[in-house]
């Protein structure tokens, strides 16, 4: 019936099971005896789609009965537009939906149950009442071509949304259009590209370090321009020889993250601008890594042009489930006129507008406006919060990420420093990048072992094996909404499998156990991933 | 390979290449990448050779190896021309992983400058490099 074969998806019927013991060490409790029967139930439950479910003619939905005059479709649609046969959609009752939806959700590890310290991806709690607003009708049933003169709330939202952005950015314009981070890095660089132009000059080259956010070289290479990487010093930091050599009249633009992925403030920040300013270029902040200094420094006052932010990381939008994100831009006044159209623009008599006459606009990024739902929820949590709520939620961050690396150095039994030492730097920001080479030495672990038995333990891993530059890296943001008591389970959690691989690294080698997918084919994902199901 | 291995009769390039020059023809070399790189990638998922034809420079990048790690370039040792690529990665990549100096080798190329071997290392050196 179904073409997608099962044995990719589902754990091996044969588990072992090694679940963490209570104090957390000895392979003595974690024996490998059990068979197929200790299972849990999600493992036992292979994952079927919906249109696996239901029986014909069952509904969860009745319409009522017609009360208008019925119009033959036929008269209405030409031919050639007209479908032969109705869609296959799945036939099922309210309860299998509810169910069928609720069970593949527990199959996922969400932040809603758990520790998540994805390094970069800043997977801060997503407070509730923002979803009360953003549930209001007057927002969630707004519709996106509804006449400016009739959406003058939403437009003064987006106005005042704005207008906060531009505040903690230190650049004055704002374009809420961008859906996504790399969104707002392509509108970046299509707009370093059109002020260039403007000007009359053809540049082609974009610098970008190689501790920069690991899109940016792909959204340099989609705008049409050429990457020129950057080198990294012994401090984590731009390397300012290597940046002066390679800055000339061809380069575009600077696309810069600070702090960087390996989270660290570059402190040669105002010579930076300076060198890249000095060849006539633009500089281009990525907002990955904004949670760090919200409140604390702006990117405009460092010199930069165009910054984007995550509405979905620093400002609580919910993600990590594929969207929607939010990547607005905020400019510097000599990129502005090349901003997305339409702008939301505010009239002399206090009242809301789009304004599409911008003739050096680079265009439209997308249909309709951006994501409203998320201006909503980053517009409650700006308000919520205040600026002084917002500089305290980025030094919480910074506290958080340097207590669970202080924790983690400091335990002396096992030696965690030795096994992960810190790659770079000595405090760090918002997060901080160990290498897992020391230990995939020592203990024949490697990162992804680690992070795979971490799952075990009822923690999401954190980032692996980025930035590159950084031997076998585990990349960990805690960020500001975690207790002491989660970043202190969390270290002893990191202890307890490393004590655990120095005794038996074949424990860690076969993690996950208790997920209910074990450890995946990552070649046969990447290579043959099963996305198209016939219908039966 | 679960083991590290640098075999004695290659030369090495500090960015984890290999060359094996041709013991009848010493303008002809074979390349790949050596245990240390296939180890640091990770499993390969995808190797894009370049055409027959493509010429090479030396310590620039020739081709692109995918991991489920990343993405990265590939460098060339020596400079030269290619004259024979290994149609059998497109099916099996994992070739790179299980026998980095045998079956997983890249492409053969005809060498412009012969003595630019002199530069390269020998095992040892290589070996030495990988100890820091």
């Amino acid at each position: 019936m179904s073409p997608i074969d099962e044995s990719h998806l589902h754990a091996d019927p044969g588990i072992e099971a090694h679940a963490p013991s209570a104090n957390g060490i000895g392979p003595s409790a974690a024996a490998p005896s059990a068979p197929v029967s200790s299972a849990a139930p999600l493992q036992r439950q292979h994952a079927t789609t919906i249109f696996q479910k239901g029986a014909p003619g069952r509904r969860a939905f009745l319409c009522p009965a017609l009360d208008v005059p019925e119009v033959d479709p036929e008269t209405l649609l030409p031919a050639r537009f007209r479908r032969s046969e109705g869609p296959r959609l799945p036939e099922v009752s309210e309860p299998e939906i509810v169910r069928h939806y609720v069970g593949i959700s527990k199959r996922n590890f969400d932040l809603d149950s758990g520790f998540y310290p994805l390094g970069s991806c800043t997977m801060k709690h997503n407070p509730r009442l923002h979803e009360r607003a953003a549930a209001l009708p007057g927002h969630a049933r707004l519709h996106p071509l509804q006449d400016p003169e009739r959406a003058q709330g939403a437009l003064e939202l987006m106005w005042n949304l704005q207008e906060a952005l531009a505040e903690i950015s230190g650049l004055p314009h704002v374009s809420l259009q961008p859906s996504a981070g790399s969104h707002g890095e392509l509108a970046g660089v299509l707009l370093s590209r059109a002020y260039h132009e403007d000007r009359g000059e053809s540049r082609h080259k974009v610098l970008t370090p190689d501790t920069a956010h690991g899109t940016n070289p792909a959204t340099v290479t989609m705008a049409g321009l050429e990457v020129v990487k950057v080198a990294t010093n012994a401090d984590g930091g731009v390397d300012i020889e290597d940046l002066r050599a390679k800055a000339d009249g061809d380069v575009a633009c600077l696309m810069l993250t600070n702090p960087n992925t390996l989270g660290l403030f570059d402190p040669n920040i105002a010579e930076i601008a300076e060198i890249v300013h000095g060849v006539g270029a633009t500089l281009y902040y990525d907002g990955a890594n904004l949670n760090a200094v919200m409140g604390l420094s702006r990117p405009g006052d460092m010199g930069f042009d165009i910054v984007h932010f995550n509405l979905h990381k620093s400002f609580t939008q919910p993600h990590g489930g594929g969207g929607p994100g939010s990547g607005p831009i905020a400019v510097s006044g000599r990129v502005a006129p090349y901003l997305p159209v339409p702008v939301v623009a505010r009239r002399e008599d206090g009242s809301f507008d789009l304004d599409h006459d911008r003739p050096k606009s680079i265009g439209r990024l997308r249909g309709f406006h951006g994501n409203y739902g998320c201006f909503v929820r980053s517009y409650a949590y700006i308000c919520s919060l205040g600026g002084d709520g917002l500089k305290d939620a980025s030094e919480t961050a910074v506290l958080n990420a340097n207590y669970l690396l202080a924790r983690l150095r400091n335990c002396a039994h096992p030696p965690v420093a030795e096994y992960l030492p810190l790659a770079y730097g000595d405090l760090c920001m918002h997060e901080f990048v160990l290498s897992g080479g020391p230990m995939k030495k020592t203990l024949e672990i490697k990162t992804l072992d680690l992070a795979k038995r971490l799952l075990d333990f009822g923690f999401h891993p954190p980032t692996v094996y980025f930035p590159l530059l950084v031997d076998e890296a585990l990349m960990v943001e805690p960020t500001e909404t975690e207790t002491k008591e989660t970043l202190d389970a969390f270290a002893d959690a990191i202890a307890a499998i490393l004590k655990e691989a120095a005794q038996d690294p074949e424990i860690a080698r076969g993690a996950p156990y208790t997920t209910p997918v074990r450890r995946l084919d990552e070649v046969a994902a990447a290579k043959r991933p099963v996305i198209r199901q016939a219908l039966s | 390979m679960a083991q590290a291995s640098y075999p004695d009769e290659l030369l090495y390039h500090p960015e984890h290449d290999w060359a094996r020059i041709d013991a009848a023809d010493p303008a002809l070399a074979t390349l790949g990448i050596t245990w240390y790189a296939q180890d640091a990638l990770g499993e390969v998922v995808f190797f894009d050779p370049p055409a027959v034809g493509t010429t090479l420079a030396k310590d620039a990048s020739y081709a692109e190896v995918e991991s489920v790690k990343a993405v990265s370039d590939v460098i060339a040792p020596l400079s030269g021309e290619i004259v024979e690529v290994n149609e059998a990665l497109s099916e099996n990549p994992a070739m790179i992983n299980e026998d980095p100096y045998g079956e997983g080798w890249l492409v053969k190329v005809r060498l412009s400058e012969p003595s630019e071997r002199d530069s390269l290392m020998d095992a040892a050196a290589y070996r030495a490099t990988l100890a820091g």
